[in-house]
């Protein structure tokens, strides 16, 4: 997507402009409900919550990942691209080989940014019924009327795995890293 | 029923009254979670080491849960420790907590973005530590800050749709009455959709205004694209 | 002008970066008026010097007087005394974000207390001093090196301190701009200010200072008059060590 709304064509531009506008601009509440009481059921379709949650999900940590990685696109120097087209490369050859593993590298950090969001995000999914960590966590509260504790191991789980994927990307960030490349750690 | 007597009549009154409280949240909860936002990154740059740990601390735990488990705590598990809080006043809470401990990140990344010799250049004038932090430091920083708060407002604007979860009727918790009673999902959240559209465009207009503004040549880049701050 | 009232005492400084010592006891007497220059070879702690003055580095022995009262073990006044010990940075050191004007009269307002629209003015009359009225609404950005320099010596002026320390300030700048800016410092001399001028530009320390210190490894090796300099056999050291600028400068 990222590539598209950086050398597409004005057409493909201005969609993929839209809809990363539309995934978000919205709560992720607001497109949970729409897509599992309004879309989904509108088309005729009858979607599990689960998969409704990881499309919504899918979608919108789409759109902004899109946008992570156009900034590190364009922040890669004009004269990359010249100087691939220069060794008889196509565009499309200079954007696989050239551009885009400089980009990956750019966009990482921006990645592990990403990651605790979507974590969080799926806590939400919890308002259509998925049985997420969170519900759970209710219907032991409800079933025990112990509240504080439970919440508390909850948010620890949370924590916990934020914690193990932060550490793993970091890890991948460090392996790729190239000498004089981008500043490495965040 | 006819369509536009739906929308106009039923639908739209009820969602306005929810689009006041989604502002009523809004608007109580930047200010707070600006301040809050401002005194923890300093704390953990120029506190001591407790204070600094501490404020480390509280913004780990804050960002690594999630906001919904935090207001879940604030508004079914806090009274059981004797504390009883309205679910707006939980929501609000909740909401000052989280934009707060992620404007602080922000914060704090522009004070250490600005160069030590504006506080040597600061202490040489005989001002104090904290004058200095004031009247040079966070200016500074508040100023690199924008982009980053204007997206934590954005933010806010977006997860205020979680209170619904405690029960406060805002923007999407009147869709969902709305769209339950008439059973008009698609056509309701579409038209609540474009009630936070408008407010995360409105926000993205005015911060460009306000970064016109306040730019300071050599310290801010102008013209940024609107998608970025989306 | 001159009367020979000590206005600033510094007394067997010592300090040390870890295993290096910087300065190895240095003692000298400021007269009122008196324009100081120290010279010397980079390295030899001229700049470390400056800093223990007003205490921006902590010296780990001796003492600094302003009149009659300590500077060192001030406590929380040393914030007094910095306000009379005015500064010039090589690198400047302006205040990004705020405009020329304001960057002269900000400590003026939060330090001293002084009312916005009278600082102003004072601000404003300090820029015309240096030459820099018609920049008061720029910003450092958009300031030529020499013309951020003129307003952080405004700067200092602003606060009416009885010395002024000039770190290397010309040091950052072109030939052309060193200039602009010598000839601010050569007035301020000629006015009765109070100076001390770490430097490299020898044609100004011969000119304007009253006397010369020559410093290497630490220490104060020899110093006097620019007269005495030029033609007293105890300053040999201090003249090879010109001999070597103007051997550079001529080729």
């Amino acid at each position: 997507m990222a590539v598209g709304q950086v050398y597409g064509k004005r057409p493909v531009r201005f969609l993929i402009g839209v809809f990363v506008w539309f995934f978000r601009g919205l709560p992720v509440l607001v497109l949970l409900f729409l897509f599992f009481f309004g879309i989904f059921p509108g088309l005729g379709l009858n979607v599990p919550a689960m998969v409704v949650g990881a499309t919504v999900l899918g979608l919108r940590g789409a759109a902004y990942q899109s946008q992570i990685f156009r900034g590190a696109i364009q922040s890669v120097s004009e004269g990359q691209m010249i100087a691939a087209r220069s060794v008889g490369m196509t565009k499309l050859q200079s954007i696989r080989h050239v551009i885009l593993p400089q980009a990956v590298r750019v966009a990482l950090p921006g990645w592990s940014n990403e990651y605790p969001n979507i974590l969080t995000d799926s806590s939400i999914c919890y308002a259509i019924g998925v049985m997420e960590l969170m519900t759970r966590t209710s219907q032991i509260v409800s079933n025990t009327s112990v509240t504080m504790p439970i919440y508390l191991v909850c948010a620890g789980i949370f924590i916990l795995l934020n914690f193990a994927g932060m550490r793993v990307l970091h890890l991948i960030e460090k392996k790729i890293q190239i000498p004089g490349f981008g500043t490495g750690a965040v | 029923m006819d369509q536009s007597e739906f929308l106009f009549q039923i639908l739209l009154p009820l969602l306005m009254e929810g689009f006041a409280v989604t502002i009523k949240l809004i608007v109580l909860t930047a200010p707070f979670g600006l301040i809050l936002g401002i005194l923890v990154a300093v704390g953990r740059v120029y506190g001591s080491k407790p204070i600094s740990l501490l404020c480390k601390g509280a913004v780990g735990f804050i960002k690594g849960t999630p906001l919904l488990l935090m207001l879940f705590i604030l508004y079914f598990g806090l009274p059981s420790v004797g504390i009883t809080l309205s679910a707006f006043v939980a929501s609000l809470v909740g909401f000052i907590m989280c934009n707060g401990a992620y404007n602080s990140e922000y914060i704090r990344g522009a004070i250490s973005s600005v160069k030590e010799d504006q506080m040597i250049a600061a202490q040489a004038l005989g001002m104090t530590r904290m004058q200095a932090v004031r009247h040079i430091i966070l200016p500074q920083a508040l100023i690199r800050s924008i982009p980053g708060l204007s997206n934590e407002f954005i933010y806010l604007i977006k997860y205020s749709s979680l209170a619904y979860m405690l029960t406060v009727i805002e923007l999407t918790g009147a869709g969902k009455m709305v769209a339950t009673k008439y059973f008009e999902f698609t056509e309701v959240f579409m038209i609540v959709g474009m009630g936070y559209l408008l407010l995360v465009t409105i926000t993205t207009i005015a911060v460009m205004l306000i970064e016109r503004k306040v730019a300071v040549p050599g310290m801010t880049q102008s013209g940024r694209n609107m998608l970025d701050i989306l | 002008m001159k009367n020979n009232e000590t206005i600033l005492r510094v007394e067997n400084i010592h300090k040390s970066f870890g295993d290096l010592e910087v300065l190895k006891g240095v003692s000298f007497d400021v007269k009122r008026g008196e324009t100081i220059c120290f010279i010397g070879p980079s390295g030899t702690g001229k700049s470390t010097l400056l800093r223990c003055i007003n205490l921006l580095t902590q010296p780990d022995q001796g003492s600094v007087w302003l009149g009659d009262a300590e500077v060192t073990n001030s406590g929380k006044s040393i914030n007094h005394f910095r306000q009379r010990i005015g500064m010039v940075f090589q690198n400047f050191f302006l205040f990004d974000h705020l405009t020329a004007v304001r960057n002269v009269e900000v400590a003026l307002i939060k330090v001293r207390g002084m009312k916005p629209k009278e600082a102003r003015e004072k601000a404003l009359d300090e820029l015309r001093q240096v030459g820099m009225e018609e920049w008061a609404e720029h910003y450092p950005a958009e300031l030529s090196g020499g013309q951020a320099q003129r307003v952080s010596i405004a700067r200092a002026l602003a606060m009416n301190p009885d010395v002024i320390l000039f770190d290397e300030p010309t040091s950052a700048l072109d030939p052309e701009l060193t200039r602009e800016v010598l000839e601010v410092m050569k007035k301020l001399a000629l006015a009765g200010m109070t100076m001390l001028v770490v430097t490299h530009e020898m044609g100004f320390a011969c000119s304007v200072a009253n006397r010369i210190m020559f410093m290497e490894h630490g220490e104060i090796k020899e110093q006097g008059s620019p007269e005495e300099l030029m033609n007293d056999t105890k300053f040999e050291r201090c003249r090879n060590f010109i001999g070597q600028f103007d051997q550079i400068n001529g080729d």
